[in-house]
């Protein structure tokens, strides 16, 4: 397939002796690559009649989309909450020093703010496709204000909010607008939530269900107005009840729109959740689950000790943290799949799933180390 | 012709990939001179691909100076239907070795004209110098390629409506839905084959047994096509005991007894390694 003009005469690269997730399995296939997209090879001998223009031998490690992480506040010591006066240096920093995780696309996430780190932070994050200089930003992820007091977590009490009479214009006023924004997560107990979510779902913006009390009937109906994740799930929510599971629910819920999907982030760095909870969750609803780091895990640590934990094929742990988040934020054609015609944005790991290089478009953005010339 | 009867399959694809490798190679091809290969499809060349794919990755045979054309395409199939002969071909063979895709040729089953899709065939075979070796297999109707009973003998490429025998044993790989089988294909005809330098016919498994039966030890017949090629002056048979089935005890002795005639055709085994 091309991806653009001039994109036919752009090299084709083969990566060989390596197996590829395709179809949900790991496949001894061939990658092949051409104009920073992944290429039928079959369309190109019977086609155009090409080989390929250059082979790179992968020694026979596992290659993976790239992991897409949905949740990250900060890290390497920047905090993307800070208001400061140069926001796009640190998200920066963090998109470069996050490709050794293996991840290639992320949502910058800004919690409970003050208007004025909103209306100076968002517009210096604009959305930006990923490179050598570093994983692409898919747009932000707003982590509050809008969340619920008892559950705020670590969020700054002071700067929580709730929905005011005209709910959406609220919401645009106190984050400036909505350009560059991609995510909310908001607690759909608070009043008006309903409205707002539908509205900022006819945008296209993914509303997140997190830091709340909700019950579980609130949460479907947060679910048929358009919300379709939930964030870190069993972090600052409602336990599981019996009677009343609660946000927690909605995995096995039967009110949720027909062919509607849910999909839920878990940290799985071995601390905000016990194994066996992973386990519980990853089972009640295994194409939901997304693994996030959240800032504090690289996402790689986090693919396996997912894997280690609920002793899940390598296939679904790789999807947890490629496939599923992109099929959250809808980009499921062009990310998170080595399917043809999609970006070619793959991370080469070894058989433990540690990451070895890091490509982005097709090109080589981080090896390992030893790897290095 | 030459028949030749190993044990099994495993044996029967390696004798045949030892022989073409050898042919290949002994041919010297290169810039000037390709060494021109009729290829065939279905289950029982898969053996004999492997084991070439193996020789290739070992080094010890390379298909850049090889020019192929394979028998037979489904008319009406999209080109990437997993079941075309262009994906069969594509994945059992062609993603695997140094083929330059310009020599690789199969008939188009969605030309707008299909019988000058099939003259454009012959011709190309022609302008490559005609074929050197072709391969092929049998049908359970005895058929080669898709020349179905009652094909002329002396038949060139052209399309053809399959025979029902075809259709069933084909509908397998269609999900057992016979509705969903092609019934019509582009295929060489027996003409076609018979004017290769050499044709090799594996033939494998008990359900073929009649088939060989019926085309070597009884008449040349167009009812049994395969049979025309008791009038080509070098044809090998290669198949296992179990396509052996339904010939006489005597015919089997007498090839068996000539296995070390036949084995020196395949050892030493050749490779491009040294330099040939």
């Amino acid at each position: 397939m091309r991806g653009g003009q001039g994109a036919a005469r752009a090299p084709v690269i083969q990566f060989t002796n390596c197996r590829i997730l395709r179809g949900g399995a790991l496949l001894r296939e061939d990658l092949w690559v051409r104009g920073g997209r992944i290429l039928d090879p079959e369309k190109l001998f019977f086609e155009e009649r090409r080989v390929a223009d250059e082979q790179r031998d992968c020694g026979g490690c596992i290659l993976a989309p790239g992991f897409i992480d949905v949740q990250i506040n900060g890290g390497f010591g920047v905090d993307f909450s800070q208001a400061s006066e140069d926001v796009g240096s640190g998200v920066a920093l963090v998109a470069r020093r996050i490709l050794s995780h293996g991840v290639t696309s992320f949502c910058p996430t800004l919690v409970t703010s003050p208007l004025e780190v909103y209306h100076k932070v968002l517009p210096q994050i604009p959305v930006k496709s990923g490179g050598p200089h570093g994983a692409g930003v898919l747009g932000v992820h707003l982590e509050g204000p809008f969340i619920s007091r008892e559950k705020r977590g670590a969020h700054p009490e002071a700067h929580l909010r709730s929905f005011e009479a005209d709910a959406f214009q609220d919401v645009l006023a106190t984050y400036g607008g909505l350009d560059n924004v991609r995510i909310v997560t908001l607690a759909p107990e608070l009043g008006h939530s309903q409205e707002v979510i539908r509205a900022l779902t006819a945008l296209g913006i993914c509303v997140s269900l997190g830091h709340s009390v909700a019950d579980l009937g609130t949460a479907e109906e947060a679910v048929q107005s358009g919300a379709t994740f939930i964030t870190h799930l069993f972090n600052a929510m409602l336990p599981f009840h019996h009677r009343d599971p609660g946000i927690v629910g909605l995995l096995t819920s039967d009110r949720l729109p027909a062919g509607r999907h849910i999909f839920y982030g878990m940290i799985a760095d071995g601390i905000h959740t016990n194994p066996a909870a992973l386990r519980i969750a990853h089972r009640a609803h295994p194409k939901g689950t997304n693994t996030l780091s959240g800032s504090i895990a690289p996402m790689d640590t986090c693919v396996r000790h997912f894997l280690q934990a609920t002793g899940c094929s390598v296939e679904s742990a790789l999807e947890a943290a490629s496939l599923h988040p992109a099929q959250l934020l809808g980009l499921e054609k062009r990310k998170g799949t080595l399917d043809f015609g999609a970006d070619a944005d793959f991370v080469v790991l070894d058989d433990s799933l540690h990451v070895r290089a890091t490509y982005i478009s097709g090109e080589l953005v981080w090896q390992v180390e030893e790897a290095r010339p | 012709m030459r028949l030749v009867i190993l044990d099994n399959y495993d044996l029967a694809s390696e004798w045949a990939a030892k022989y073409i490798c050898n042919r290949i190679i002994q041919f010297r091809p290169g810039q000037d001179r390709y060494f021109t290969l009729g290829l065939p499809t279905g289950s029982t060349p898969l053996g004999c691909y492997k084991k070439l794919i193996e020789y290739h990755k070992n080094g010890d045979l390379s298909f850049k100076y090889v020019k192929t054309f394979n028998m037979d395409e489904y008319v009406g199939l999209p080109r990437n239907h997993p079941e075309s002969y262009h994906s069969y071909m594509w994945n059992n063979f062609f993603k695997h070795i140094d083929i330059d895709p310009n020599n690789a040729h199969i008939l188009d089953g969605n030309a707008t004209d299909l019988q000058a899709e099939c003259d454009a065939f012959e011709k190309k075979i022609k302008e490559a110098g005609g074929i050197d070796l072709f391969v092929g297999g049998i049908g359970p109707d005895g058929h080669i390629a898709f020349n179905e009973p009652g094909s002329s003998l002396v038949s060139r490429t052209r399309l053809k409506t399959l025979a029902m025998d075809t259709i069933l044993a084909n509908a397998k790989y269609f999900d057992g839905d016979l509705s969903k089988v092609p019934t019509m294909a582009l295929t060489v005809g027996v003409g076609t084959v018979m004017d290769a330098r050499e044709v090799m016919i594996l033939i494998t498994g008990a359900h073929k047994a009649f088939a060989l039966y019926k085309a070597i030890e009884e008449g040349v017949n167009h009812m049994w096509t395969v049979s025309a090629f008791q009038q080509h002056p070098r044809t090998i048979f290669v198949c296992d005991e179990d396509a052996t089935l339904e010939l006489r005890v005597k015919t089997v002795k007498y090839f068996k007894g000539l296995m070390h005639v036949h084995n020196k055709l395949v050892d030493p085994l050749y490779s491009m390694k040294e330099g040939n």
